[in-house]
């Protein structure tokens, strides 16, 4: 069982003009296995969500529980994969994907089968031996993936991962990620502003507002696995879309309202 | 990134290729030939000039021609023992940018991921920085007196403040983001340090050394010609009491040469060292 359950988190930063809240009291489960998705605009304070769930900044209140142990320090249970790739450029593709085990000293051998399998799945190969400055950026993303793969991590937290890849390669990686996700199950928790990606690849969907960032809307993807290119041209699919645009859309009109009773 | 000229075919008439088009289009690239052709050219006016200079003035006390440069360099290698001053330079260089470089580049690091050592060192070495090494002098001559130390203490100076400062703001900027990569795939404090934070600005900082290298010859020739009786500096002042305009711009070349050999070597190794970095500086 690996489940990720957010209790009460709230985000309050100091600013210049008095308080800001980023995060007001989310809290939501992820139960082993699914595939969970956070839409949001940007600086809706999903990220700041995810960065609690990994354990590298403590909220304000709440708590977040990752198999049942609170997550006040970073571990090797969580898994992280930023839309920067953040790939260590010195090392080559399979010594970045190896750097989890290597860590976890796990000997030799057993982190180079890891390793080669990773590297084939994520379709990599040929560029084992290469450095990060030769791949494009799907695929560094791969190679960030695999990473934290690798490591084999409990829960896997991805922040945007594909935010920086034009729309066909996003695609391609999509398609590629549903794939990875059916065959390990791992428990992932996901955030973008892209709401196609999140209902193509999430089997429940947050959608996030901001100021103060809260949870507005949950919504079950009910769209049968396994999911293909098929899948975007489905009815159901662009039935939940409009159904997460209003949503968002009556969000947003209302935020230009607030924001203009304050003018 | 590097620019490639777009594909101009000869076969498209729309497309003129006119001197204008091909050499005035901002940031455009121009033909290699064209550039090796301009760099070689550029040196060759710079000598030109010179030479015409040399002839107008006709007086080869003040204005020798480069013919009579490169006549008595050889004369000063030969006759004067002029490598003799060229490794007494050197050995000085290399031991104070040595000395600085080990203070500087540990330092540099820890203030650079800390904030406890940023906090506590940056206001005074900010503040030295902006004192001229070479006012030191003065005052080492009377605290160490003329010997091989003050000079190296000067380089010292001049070097480890700068140094210092560039290699904090390297290690700052490492991304936060590698690091939280390697926190959330298990790693320790220490290992983040070693294995991630570390490697991160090894490419930077051997970029930093190389500008520094420059500085401290600046540092060297003036402490030399203050005070002493080895050395580039002391060679070119002794040149002066004799009005040898020649000698002093023989040495000068020298120092040009020996700064463009370091620096060639800097990024030979920085090429050899770090074949992963993306941009590749010349």
């Amino acid at each position: 069982m690996s489940e990720i359950e957010i209790t009460d988190v709230a985000m309050r930063f100091r600013g210049r003009h008095g308080e800001v809240t980023a995060l007001e009291r989310i809290s939501l489960t992820v139960p082993d296995g699914q595939f969970a998705c956070i839409v949001g605009p940007s600086g809706c304070g999903k990220s700041t969500l995810l960065m609690v769930a990994a354990g590298l900044i403590t909220p304000t209140e709440g708590e977040v529980l990752v198999n049942g142990k609170p997550t006040i320090e970073p571990g090797a249970d969580r898994g992280m994969v930023f839309q920067s790739y953040s790939l260590y450029p010195w090392l080559s593709v399979r010594r970045n994907i190896e750097f989890g085990p290597e860590i976890k000293k796990v000997p030799g051998a057993e982190r180079r089968k890891t390793s080669s399998e990773l590297i084939h799945l994520m379709k990599l190969d040929g560029f084992a031996d290469a450095y990060p400055k030769v791949l494009s950026g799907g695929m560094k993303q791969r190679a960030a993936i695999a990473r934290a793969l690798a490591g084999d991590p409990e829960v896997l937290l991805m922040d945007e991962p594909f935010g920086a890849l034009d729309a066909q390669t996003r695609q391609i990686m999509q398609e590629l990620l549903t794939d990875i996700w059916q065959r390990y199950r791992k428990t992932v928790l996901f955030v973008t502003h892209d709401i196609e990606e999140a209902i193509f690849l999430g089997d429940v969907i947050y959608v996030m507002t901001s100021r103060p960032g809260r949870i507005r809307t949950t919504l079950a993807v009910d769209l049968p696995r396994p999911r293909t290119f098929d899948t975007l041209a489905g009815q159901r699919f662009a039935e939940l879309r409009n159904q997460v645009v209003g949503v968002i859309h009556e969000e947003s009109l209302k935020a230009v309202e607030s924001e203009l009773a304050r003018a | 990134m590097a620019r490639v000229a777009p594909a101009q075919s000869a076969a498209d008439p729309r497309r003129r290729r006119g001197f204008i088009r091909t050499y005035l289009t901002p940031k455009q690239a121009i033909p290699g030939q064209a550039r090796l052709i301009l760099a070689v050219g550029s040196f060759v006016f710079v000598v030109g000039v010179w030479w015409l200079l040399a002839m107008l003035v006709q007086n080869p006390l003040f204005v020798p021609s480069p013919y009579q440069v490169v006549v008595t360099w050889w004369d000063m290698m030969v006759n004067l023992g002029f490598y003799n001053d060229v490794g007494w330079s050197a050995f000085r260089i290399v031991a104070g940018f040595l000395l600085a470089a080990a203070a500087a580049v540990p330092l540099g690091l820890l203030m650079g991921s800390f904030e406890a050592v940023r906090s506590f060192f940056n206001p005074p070495i900010n503040a030295i920085r902006y004192m001229p090494a070479s006012a030191f002098i003065p005052l080492l001559i009377l605290l160490q007196g003329l010997g091989e130390d003050e000079k190296i203490t000067i380089i010292w100076i001049g070097v480890f403040f700068q140094l210092v400062l560039m290699v904090m703001d390297i290690a700052h900027r490492v991304p936060d983001e590698m690091l939280n990569v390697a926190y959330t795939l298990g790693a320790s404090r220490w290992t983040v340090f070693y294995k991630v934070f570390l490697p991160a600005t090894f490419p930077e900082v051997v970029d930093a050394l190389r500008i520094t290298m420059g500085w401290a010859w600046t540092y060297l020739i003036v402490a030399e010609l203050v005070a002493a009786e080895h050395g580039i500096g002391s060679f070119i002042l002794i040149a002066e009491r004799y009005l040898r305009a020649d000698r002093i711009i023989a040495a000068i070349i020298t120092i040009g040469v020996l700064g463009l050999i370091t620096d060639t070597l800097f990024a030979i190794v920085h090429r050899l060292a770090f074949p992963y970095v993306e941009k590749v500086r010349t």
